[in-house]
């Protein structure tokens, strides 16, 4: 009954795609530290890269990103500020309020208020983490069985305090840009894999 | 009992014969899996996961027994197959919520499904919608439930409510295919399973003691605390082991606590848990946890009051409700500064006991509840016993319904409650008063006349005639008849008569004189007709007695005398004699404080009314913790010291910065544990080494036990006649509380916070044609009081009762001591 997970053996050996690159030996006596000086200088390497920064100084195409006016997009397995989504068909919050994220934090930072609506459903009246605690792991996205809590794209969280919070209000989707087609869903930590369809085994229904 | 070794995978364990297999292996640290069983109640073999196989047989190991030399293999494959299998089937249709589940992280369907392995599913049925139901205090989820039926068997092998039974499922037939390609024991479960469902028996809801045990025991989010849903999820609390602040009966618990909400950091306690396979709770230690004083600050005015108050003061009033600790600081108050200490309800136990010591010999009483568990005739005198101490009541309860006991209840309001643990209960519904008359009964029935002292075998024959009565009887007798026949003569092949003599039995009916013995003490203890019949079915095979005391006898006008034929019943009668103390620490305030009678000039009120006022219930002139803020000992009813912990926490003064102030130093309360007298029976042992939890084999780890005296031989066992013309048969009014309260401090808890009245009898109500919430003068030779009336569903008869949880209602004031009075009851 106990299950054992068997893992890709990673060690450098005699088998594995792994190499030592060759790197030159270093030169220890004092005539051949100026022997590699000299060859460096004189060979001309000076001025190739000097042609560089000529030839595209004159061409105008600068690759700075003018941020903040500009900001780069980030990959989809980016873990910035977290976000809560909703539902797209009813707008309901997606969150159930089953505490995985807070149970898996491994820096202890989320907390959440519970309660019994008047539907008799589980209501997550509040929803806080401290983002001076947060190592950004992604554990939250990657445990959330309803896709509700994911890593959004705003990266910048400075802040004058060493407890800074995000509440519930500022990460969850609001509803005017749910309507209006703004939340995006995210395909990165914690998103379904993938052909994953393939790896369900079905229960059978008896109707 | 003999001790027997048995071989569980290969591993040689000892148990005692008679043992079930499962409660073998789980002593000695051997797991099998068990859903339905509940130690200290019957095997239910609704789950049939514990299969083992012994000597080569499959068994259940819930309600096989070991015998000497027993071979027992936990695993083999078919009973892989089939765990394998019954896993399965509880996951058929089980909802996917546990993200929202309350009993999720403690699921027993969630652990035994990874147990086994189960990742995927083969069978299948139609499911059935099944809505959640409100009881009240308990939330019903039919869909989550497995059927284990452990609510029910607790609630009837333990609590003795038997409130909840199976009813239909309106369930579609499991698909027939599956019979034959599924293990057979997995089968059988499911189709039992398929069947039912839990229901109350009072229809709708539940009519019951909330004792919410059920709720408890439930190994799924099935029944739930209606109020801790979706509240928390059970794997944030850190557990708070402690001693429940309420009763006698101090029942280990956890104060389960996590942070109040997000802007709020302060601790709450969210629940209570308890090992439920070794102790039960009653409804006020489940429900009634949150009586803390909140929101105190050191107000360093309020002590400097204080101080100046207790130099002032010559008494010291206080309640019960305090700890061990606390007492002895009381009690070092007293030594250095000679103040009386008042406390009634403890000075009526104290000297009840030591009027009980001068014959017994001993310091205490000689039984406990653990004993009247492993009883099988159980007696209750003198004590309204599902109020006083709950756990008295499963004690009765598991004895009867476990040990196929018998057992009669001594008292003067009939409780539906007893009468419906078990056929073989009676109960003697007596005048008050007349408590002496039943000790002395006890003694007549059960004493060793050849030993006891003669002036009282001599009393006791003065209550027994001989009356001549004409009795029925049926007598077989032998008739003979002559009967003529008609035969076939084979030679002639003609009829012939033939007469014949037959002999016949039959019935007949006789009359008869017989000569019986009749005892005028049953009489006067208004016996049920026919008792003495049904008491020689009751003594049929028993072999051990235990006898439960209550409080009526120790505010009894003559209570010494009661203690000296409970001394005698000790002595001369195999009964194991435990007596109940009042409230959660009667028994170590007895034992620690010399308690004294007369109030002087100026009291200091330690929870209860004074010149000056400590108050762990708030509004008092200063503040004090209450018991699930602070750390110390209380004393309960098996004579144990149990430790009990600070669940909250607490920033006001306590009783020791006073004694400080005063100059009786110690730095914490808790340091006064090891001075705890050890010529009373306490242990010098330093709090923090108190141990506080139950074992796998459910042996109680708590605290210590009172070290039990021997005192100087006493050879006056002379006990007074009691006068049957005492007893009342005026109207009377009794002092007790409902079911779920007990103090101030029940009453303080959100859950089970209500208003006291007169509560009676919904038949009383009736005949008066009273309705709920009518307002009542009650009156009494010492006072009168307005109260609204109050239906009672689990009292019986017409006496009434004014609690003592209210503290806006003075009912102890309409009382001279004794907890009956005459009463006149006047609606206004």
């Amino acid at each position: 009954m106990h299950h054992e997970e068997t893992f890709t053996d990673r060690n450098v050996s005699e088998q594995s795609a792994y190499f030592y690159v060759d790197i030159e030996a270093y030169p220890t006596t004092g005539w051949d530290k100026f022997k590699q000086v000299v060859s460096r200088a004189v060979k001309g390497e000076l001025f190739v890269g000097l042609w560089v920064v000529m030839r595209e100084m004159i061409k105008f195409d600068i690759h700075t990103v003018q941020y903040p006016k500009e900001k780069l997009p980030i990959g989809p397995r980016y873990r910035a500020v977290h976000k809560l989504l909703r539902l797209w068909e009813s707008g309901y919050e997606r969150c159930i309020g089953c505490g995985l994220c807070e149970k898996i934090c491994i820096s202890d930072c989320i907390r959440m208020d519970t309660r019994i609506d008047e539907n008799s459903r589980k209501e997550v009246t509040e929803y806080s983490i401290n983002l001076g605690r947060c190592i950004f792991c992604g554990y939250c996205a990657e445990v959330c069985p309803e896709l509700a809590i994911v890593h959004g794209g705003r990266y910048e969280n400075a802040s004058e305090q060493r407890a800074h919070f995000v509440i519930k209000d500022d990460m969850l989707t609001p509803l005017d840009l749910l309507k209006a087609g703004e939340q995006n869903e995210y395909p990165g930590f914690g998103a379904i894999i993938p052909g994953s369809d393939a790896s369900v085994k079905k229960t059978p229904l008896a109707y | 009992m003999n001790e027997i070794s048995i071989t569980i995978d290969g591993r040689t364990v000892h148990t005692q014969e008679g043992e079930y297999i499962l409660n073998a292996a789980r002593a000695n640290g051997i797991f099998i899996p068990a859903i339905c069983y509940l130690t200290r109640c019957s095997p239910t073999l609704a789950c049939r996961i514990c299969l083992v196989e012994a000597d080569g047989k499959q068994v259940y190991a819930c309600n096989a027994k070991a015998k000497q030399g027993m071979e027992i293999t936990t695993t083999t494959p078919n009973i892989l197959a089939e765990r394998r299998a019954i896993m399965e089937v509880y996951d058929v249709n089980h909802p996917l919520e546990c993200g929202v589940c309350d009993q999720s992280g403690e699921c027993e369907l969630q652990n035994y499904t990874l147990e086994v392995g189960v990742d995927s599913q083969t069978y299948s049925i139609k499911d059935t919608h099944k809505p959640a139901q409100d009881w009240g205090l308990i939330h019903y989820d039919p869909a989550l439930c497995i059927m284990c039926e452990r609510c029910i068997t607790v609630c009837k092998d333990m609590i003795g409510d038997a409130a909840l039974s199976t009813t239909a499922r309106g369930s579609e037939g499991i698909e027939a295919a599956f019979k034959e390609s599924m293990p057979k024991d997995a089968y059988a479960m499911w189709n039992k399973l398929n069947k039912s469902l839990i229901s109350p028996n009072a229809g709708d809801t539940l009519d019951c003691t909330n004792c919410g045990e059920c709720t408890s025991v439930c190994p799924v989010g099935a029944l739930v605390s209606s109020d801790y849903q979706y509240s928390s999820n059970a794997w944030e609390h850190k557990q708070i082991p402690a001693t429940c602040a309420h009763c006698s009966a101090g029942c280990q618990l956890s104060y389960d606590i996590k942070h109040a909400s997000i802007e709020n950091p302060e601790s709450k306690i969210y629940r209570v848990k308890n090992e439920w396979n070794y102790v039960s709770l009653c409804g006020a230690g489940r429900y009634g946890y949150d009586f803390e004083n909140r929101n105190v600050t050191k107000d360093p005015v309020a002590f400097e009051a204080a101080i100046a108050a207790f130099k002032q003061a010559d008494t010291i009033a206080f309640t019960s409700t305090i700890t061990n600790e606390e007492a002895l600081i009381l009690q070092r108050l007293k030594e250095k500064f000679g103040y009386r200490l008042i406390n009634e309800e403890a000075r009526a136990f104290k000297s009840f006991l030591s009027a009980y010591s001068v014959v017994s010999g001993t310091s205490l009483y000689g039984g406990d509840l653990v004993e009247v568990h492993a009883s099988d005739f159980v007696v209750s005198i003198g004590s309204a016993l599902k109020t006083d101490n709950p756990n008295a009541r499963f004690a009765m309860n598991n004895a009867l319904s476990m040990n196929k006991g018998a057992g009669l209840y001594f008292h003067p309001i009939n409780d539906p409650v007893i009468a419906g643990m078990s056929k073989s209960v009676t109960q003697f519904n007596h005048a008050p008063m007349m408590e002496e008359a039943a000790l002395y009964l006890m003694l007549d029935l059960f004493g060793d006349k050849a030993v006891m002292p003669s002036s009282v075998t001599e009393y006791l024959a003065s209550f027994h005639s001989t009356k001549t009565v004409t009795v029925e009887e049926t007598v077989d007798e032998k008739v003979t008849e002559t009967v003529v026949k008609k035969v076939l003569n084979e030679e002639t092949g003609v009829e012939e008569e033939v007469s014949e003599e037959v002999t016949k039995t039959v019935k007949k009916k006789v009359s008869k004189e017989v000569e019986v013995d009749e005892n005028a003490l049953f009489t006067l203890l208004n016996a049920p007709a026919g008792f003495s019949d049904t008491l020689t079915k009751y003594l049929a095979k028993k072999e051990r007695f235990s006898l439960m005391v209550g409080p009526d006898l120790y505010t009894h006008p003559n209570a010494v005398n009661c203690a000296r034929l409970v001394a005698l019943i000790e002595k001369y009668t195999q009964f194991s004699v435990t007596m109940i103390p009042n409230l959660s620490n009667t028994l170590g305030v007895a034992m620690i404080c010399d308690l004294d009678s007369e109030h002087g000039n100026y009291t200091i009120g330690y929870n209860t009314a004074g010149n000056f006022t400590l108050s762990a219930l708030g509004g008092g002139d200063l503040d004090m913790p209450a018991l699930n803020q602070q750390e110390g000992t209380l004393t309960n009813i098996d004579k144990r010291v149990n430790p009990t912990n600070a669940a909250l926490s607490y920033s006001g003064y306590v009783l020791n910065d006073i004694a400080k102030a005063l100059g009786i130093n110690s730095k914490f309360t808790v340091d006064y544990t090891a001075e705890l007298p050890v010529e009373k029976g306490f242990k010098s042992a330093a709090f923090d080494t108190l141990p506080n939890h139950y074992t796998n084999s459910g042996e109680e780890v708590r605290g210590y036990r009172l070290e039990i005296k021997e005192l100087e031989s006493n050879t006056d066992e002379s006990v007074e006649i009691f006068d049957s013309s005492a007893a009342i048969t005026d109207k009377v009014v009794y002092l007790a509380n409902p079911v779920l309260q007990f103090s101030p401090f029940t009453a303080a808890s959100h859950q089970l916070h209500e208003n006291g009245g007169l509560y009676i009898s919904k038949s009383f109500m009736e005949t008066n044609g009273w309705n709920d919430g009518d307002r009542v003068h009650v009156k009494t030779a010492n006072g009168e009081l307005s109260l609204n009336l109050i239906t009672d569903g689990k009292i019986e008869g017409e006496i009434g009762y004014l609690p003592t949880f209210d503290t806006t209602i003075k009912s102890e004031a309409l009382f001279n001591g004794y907890r009956f009075a005459c009463v006149s009851i006047q609606k206004v």
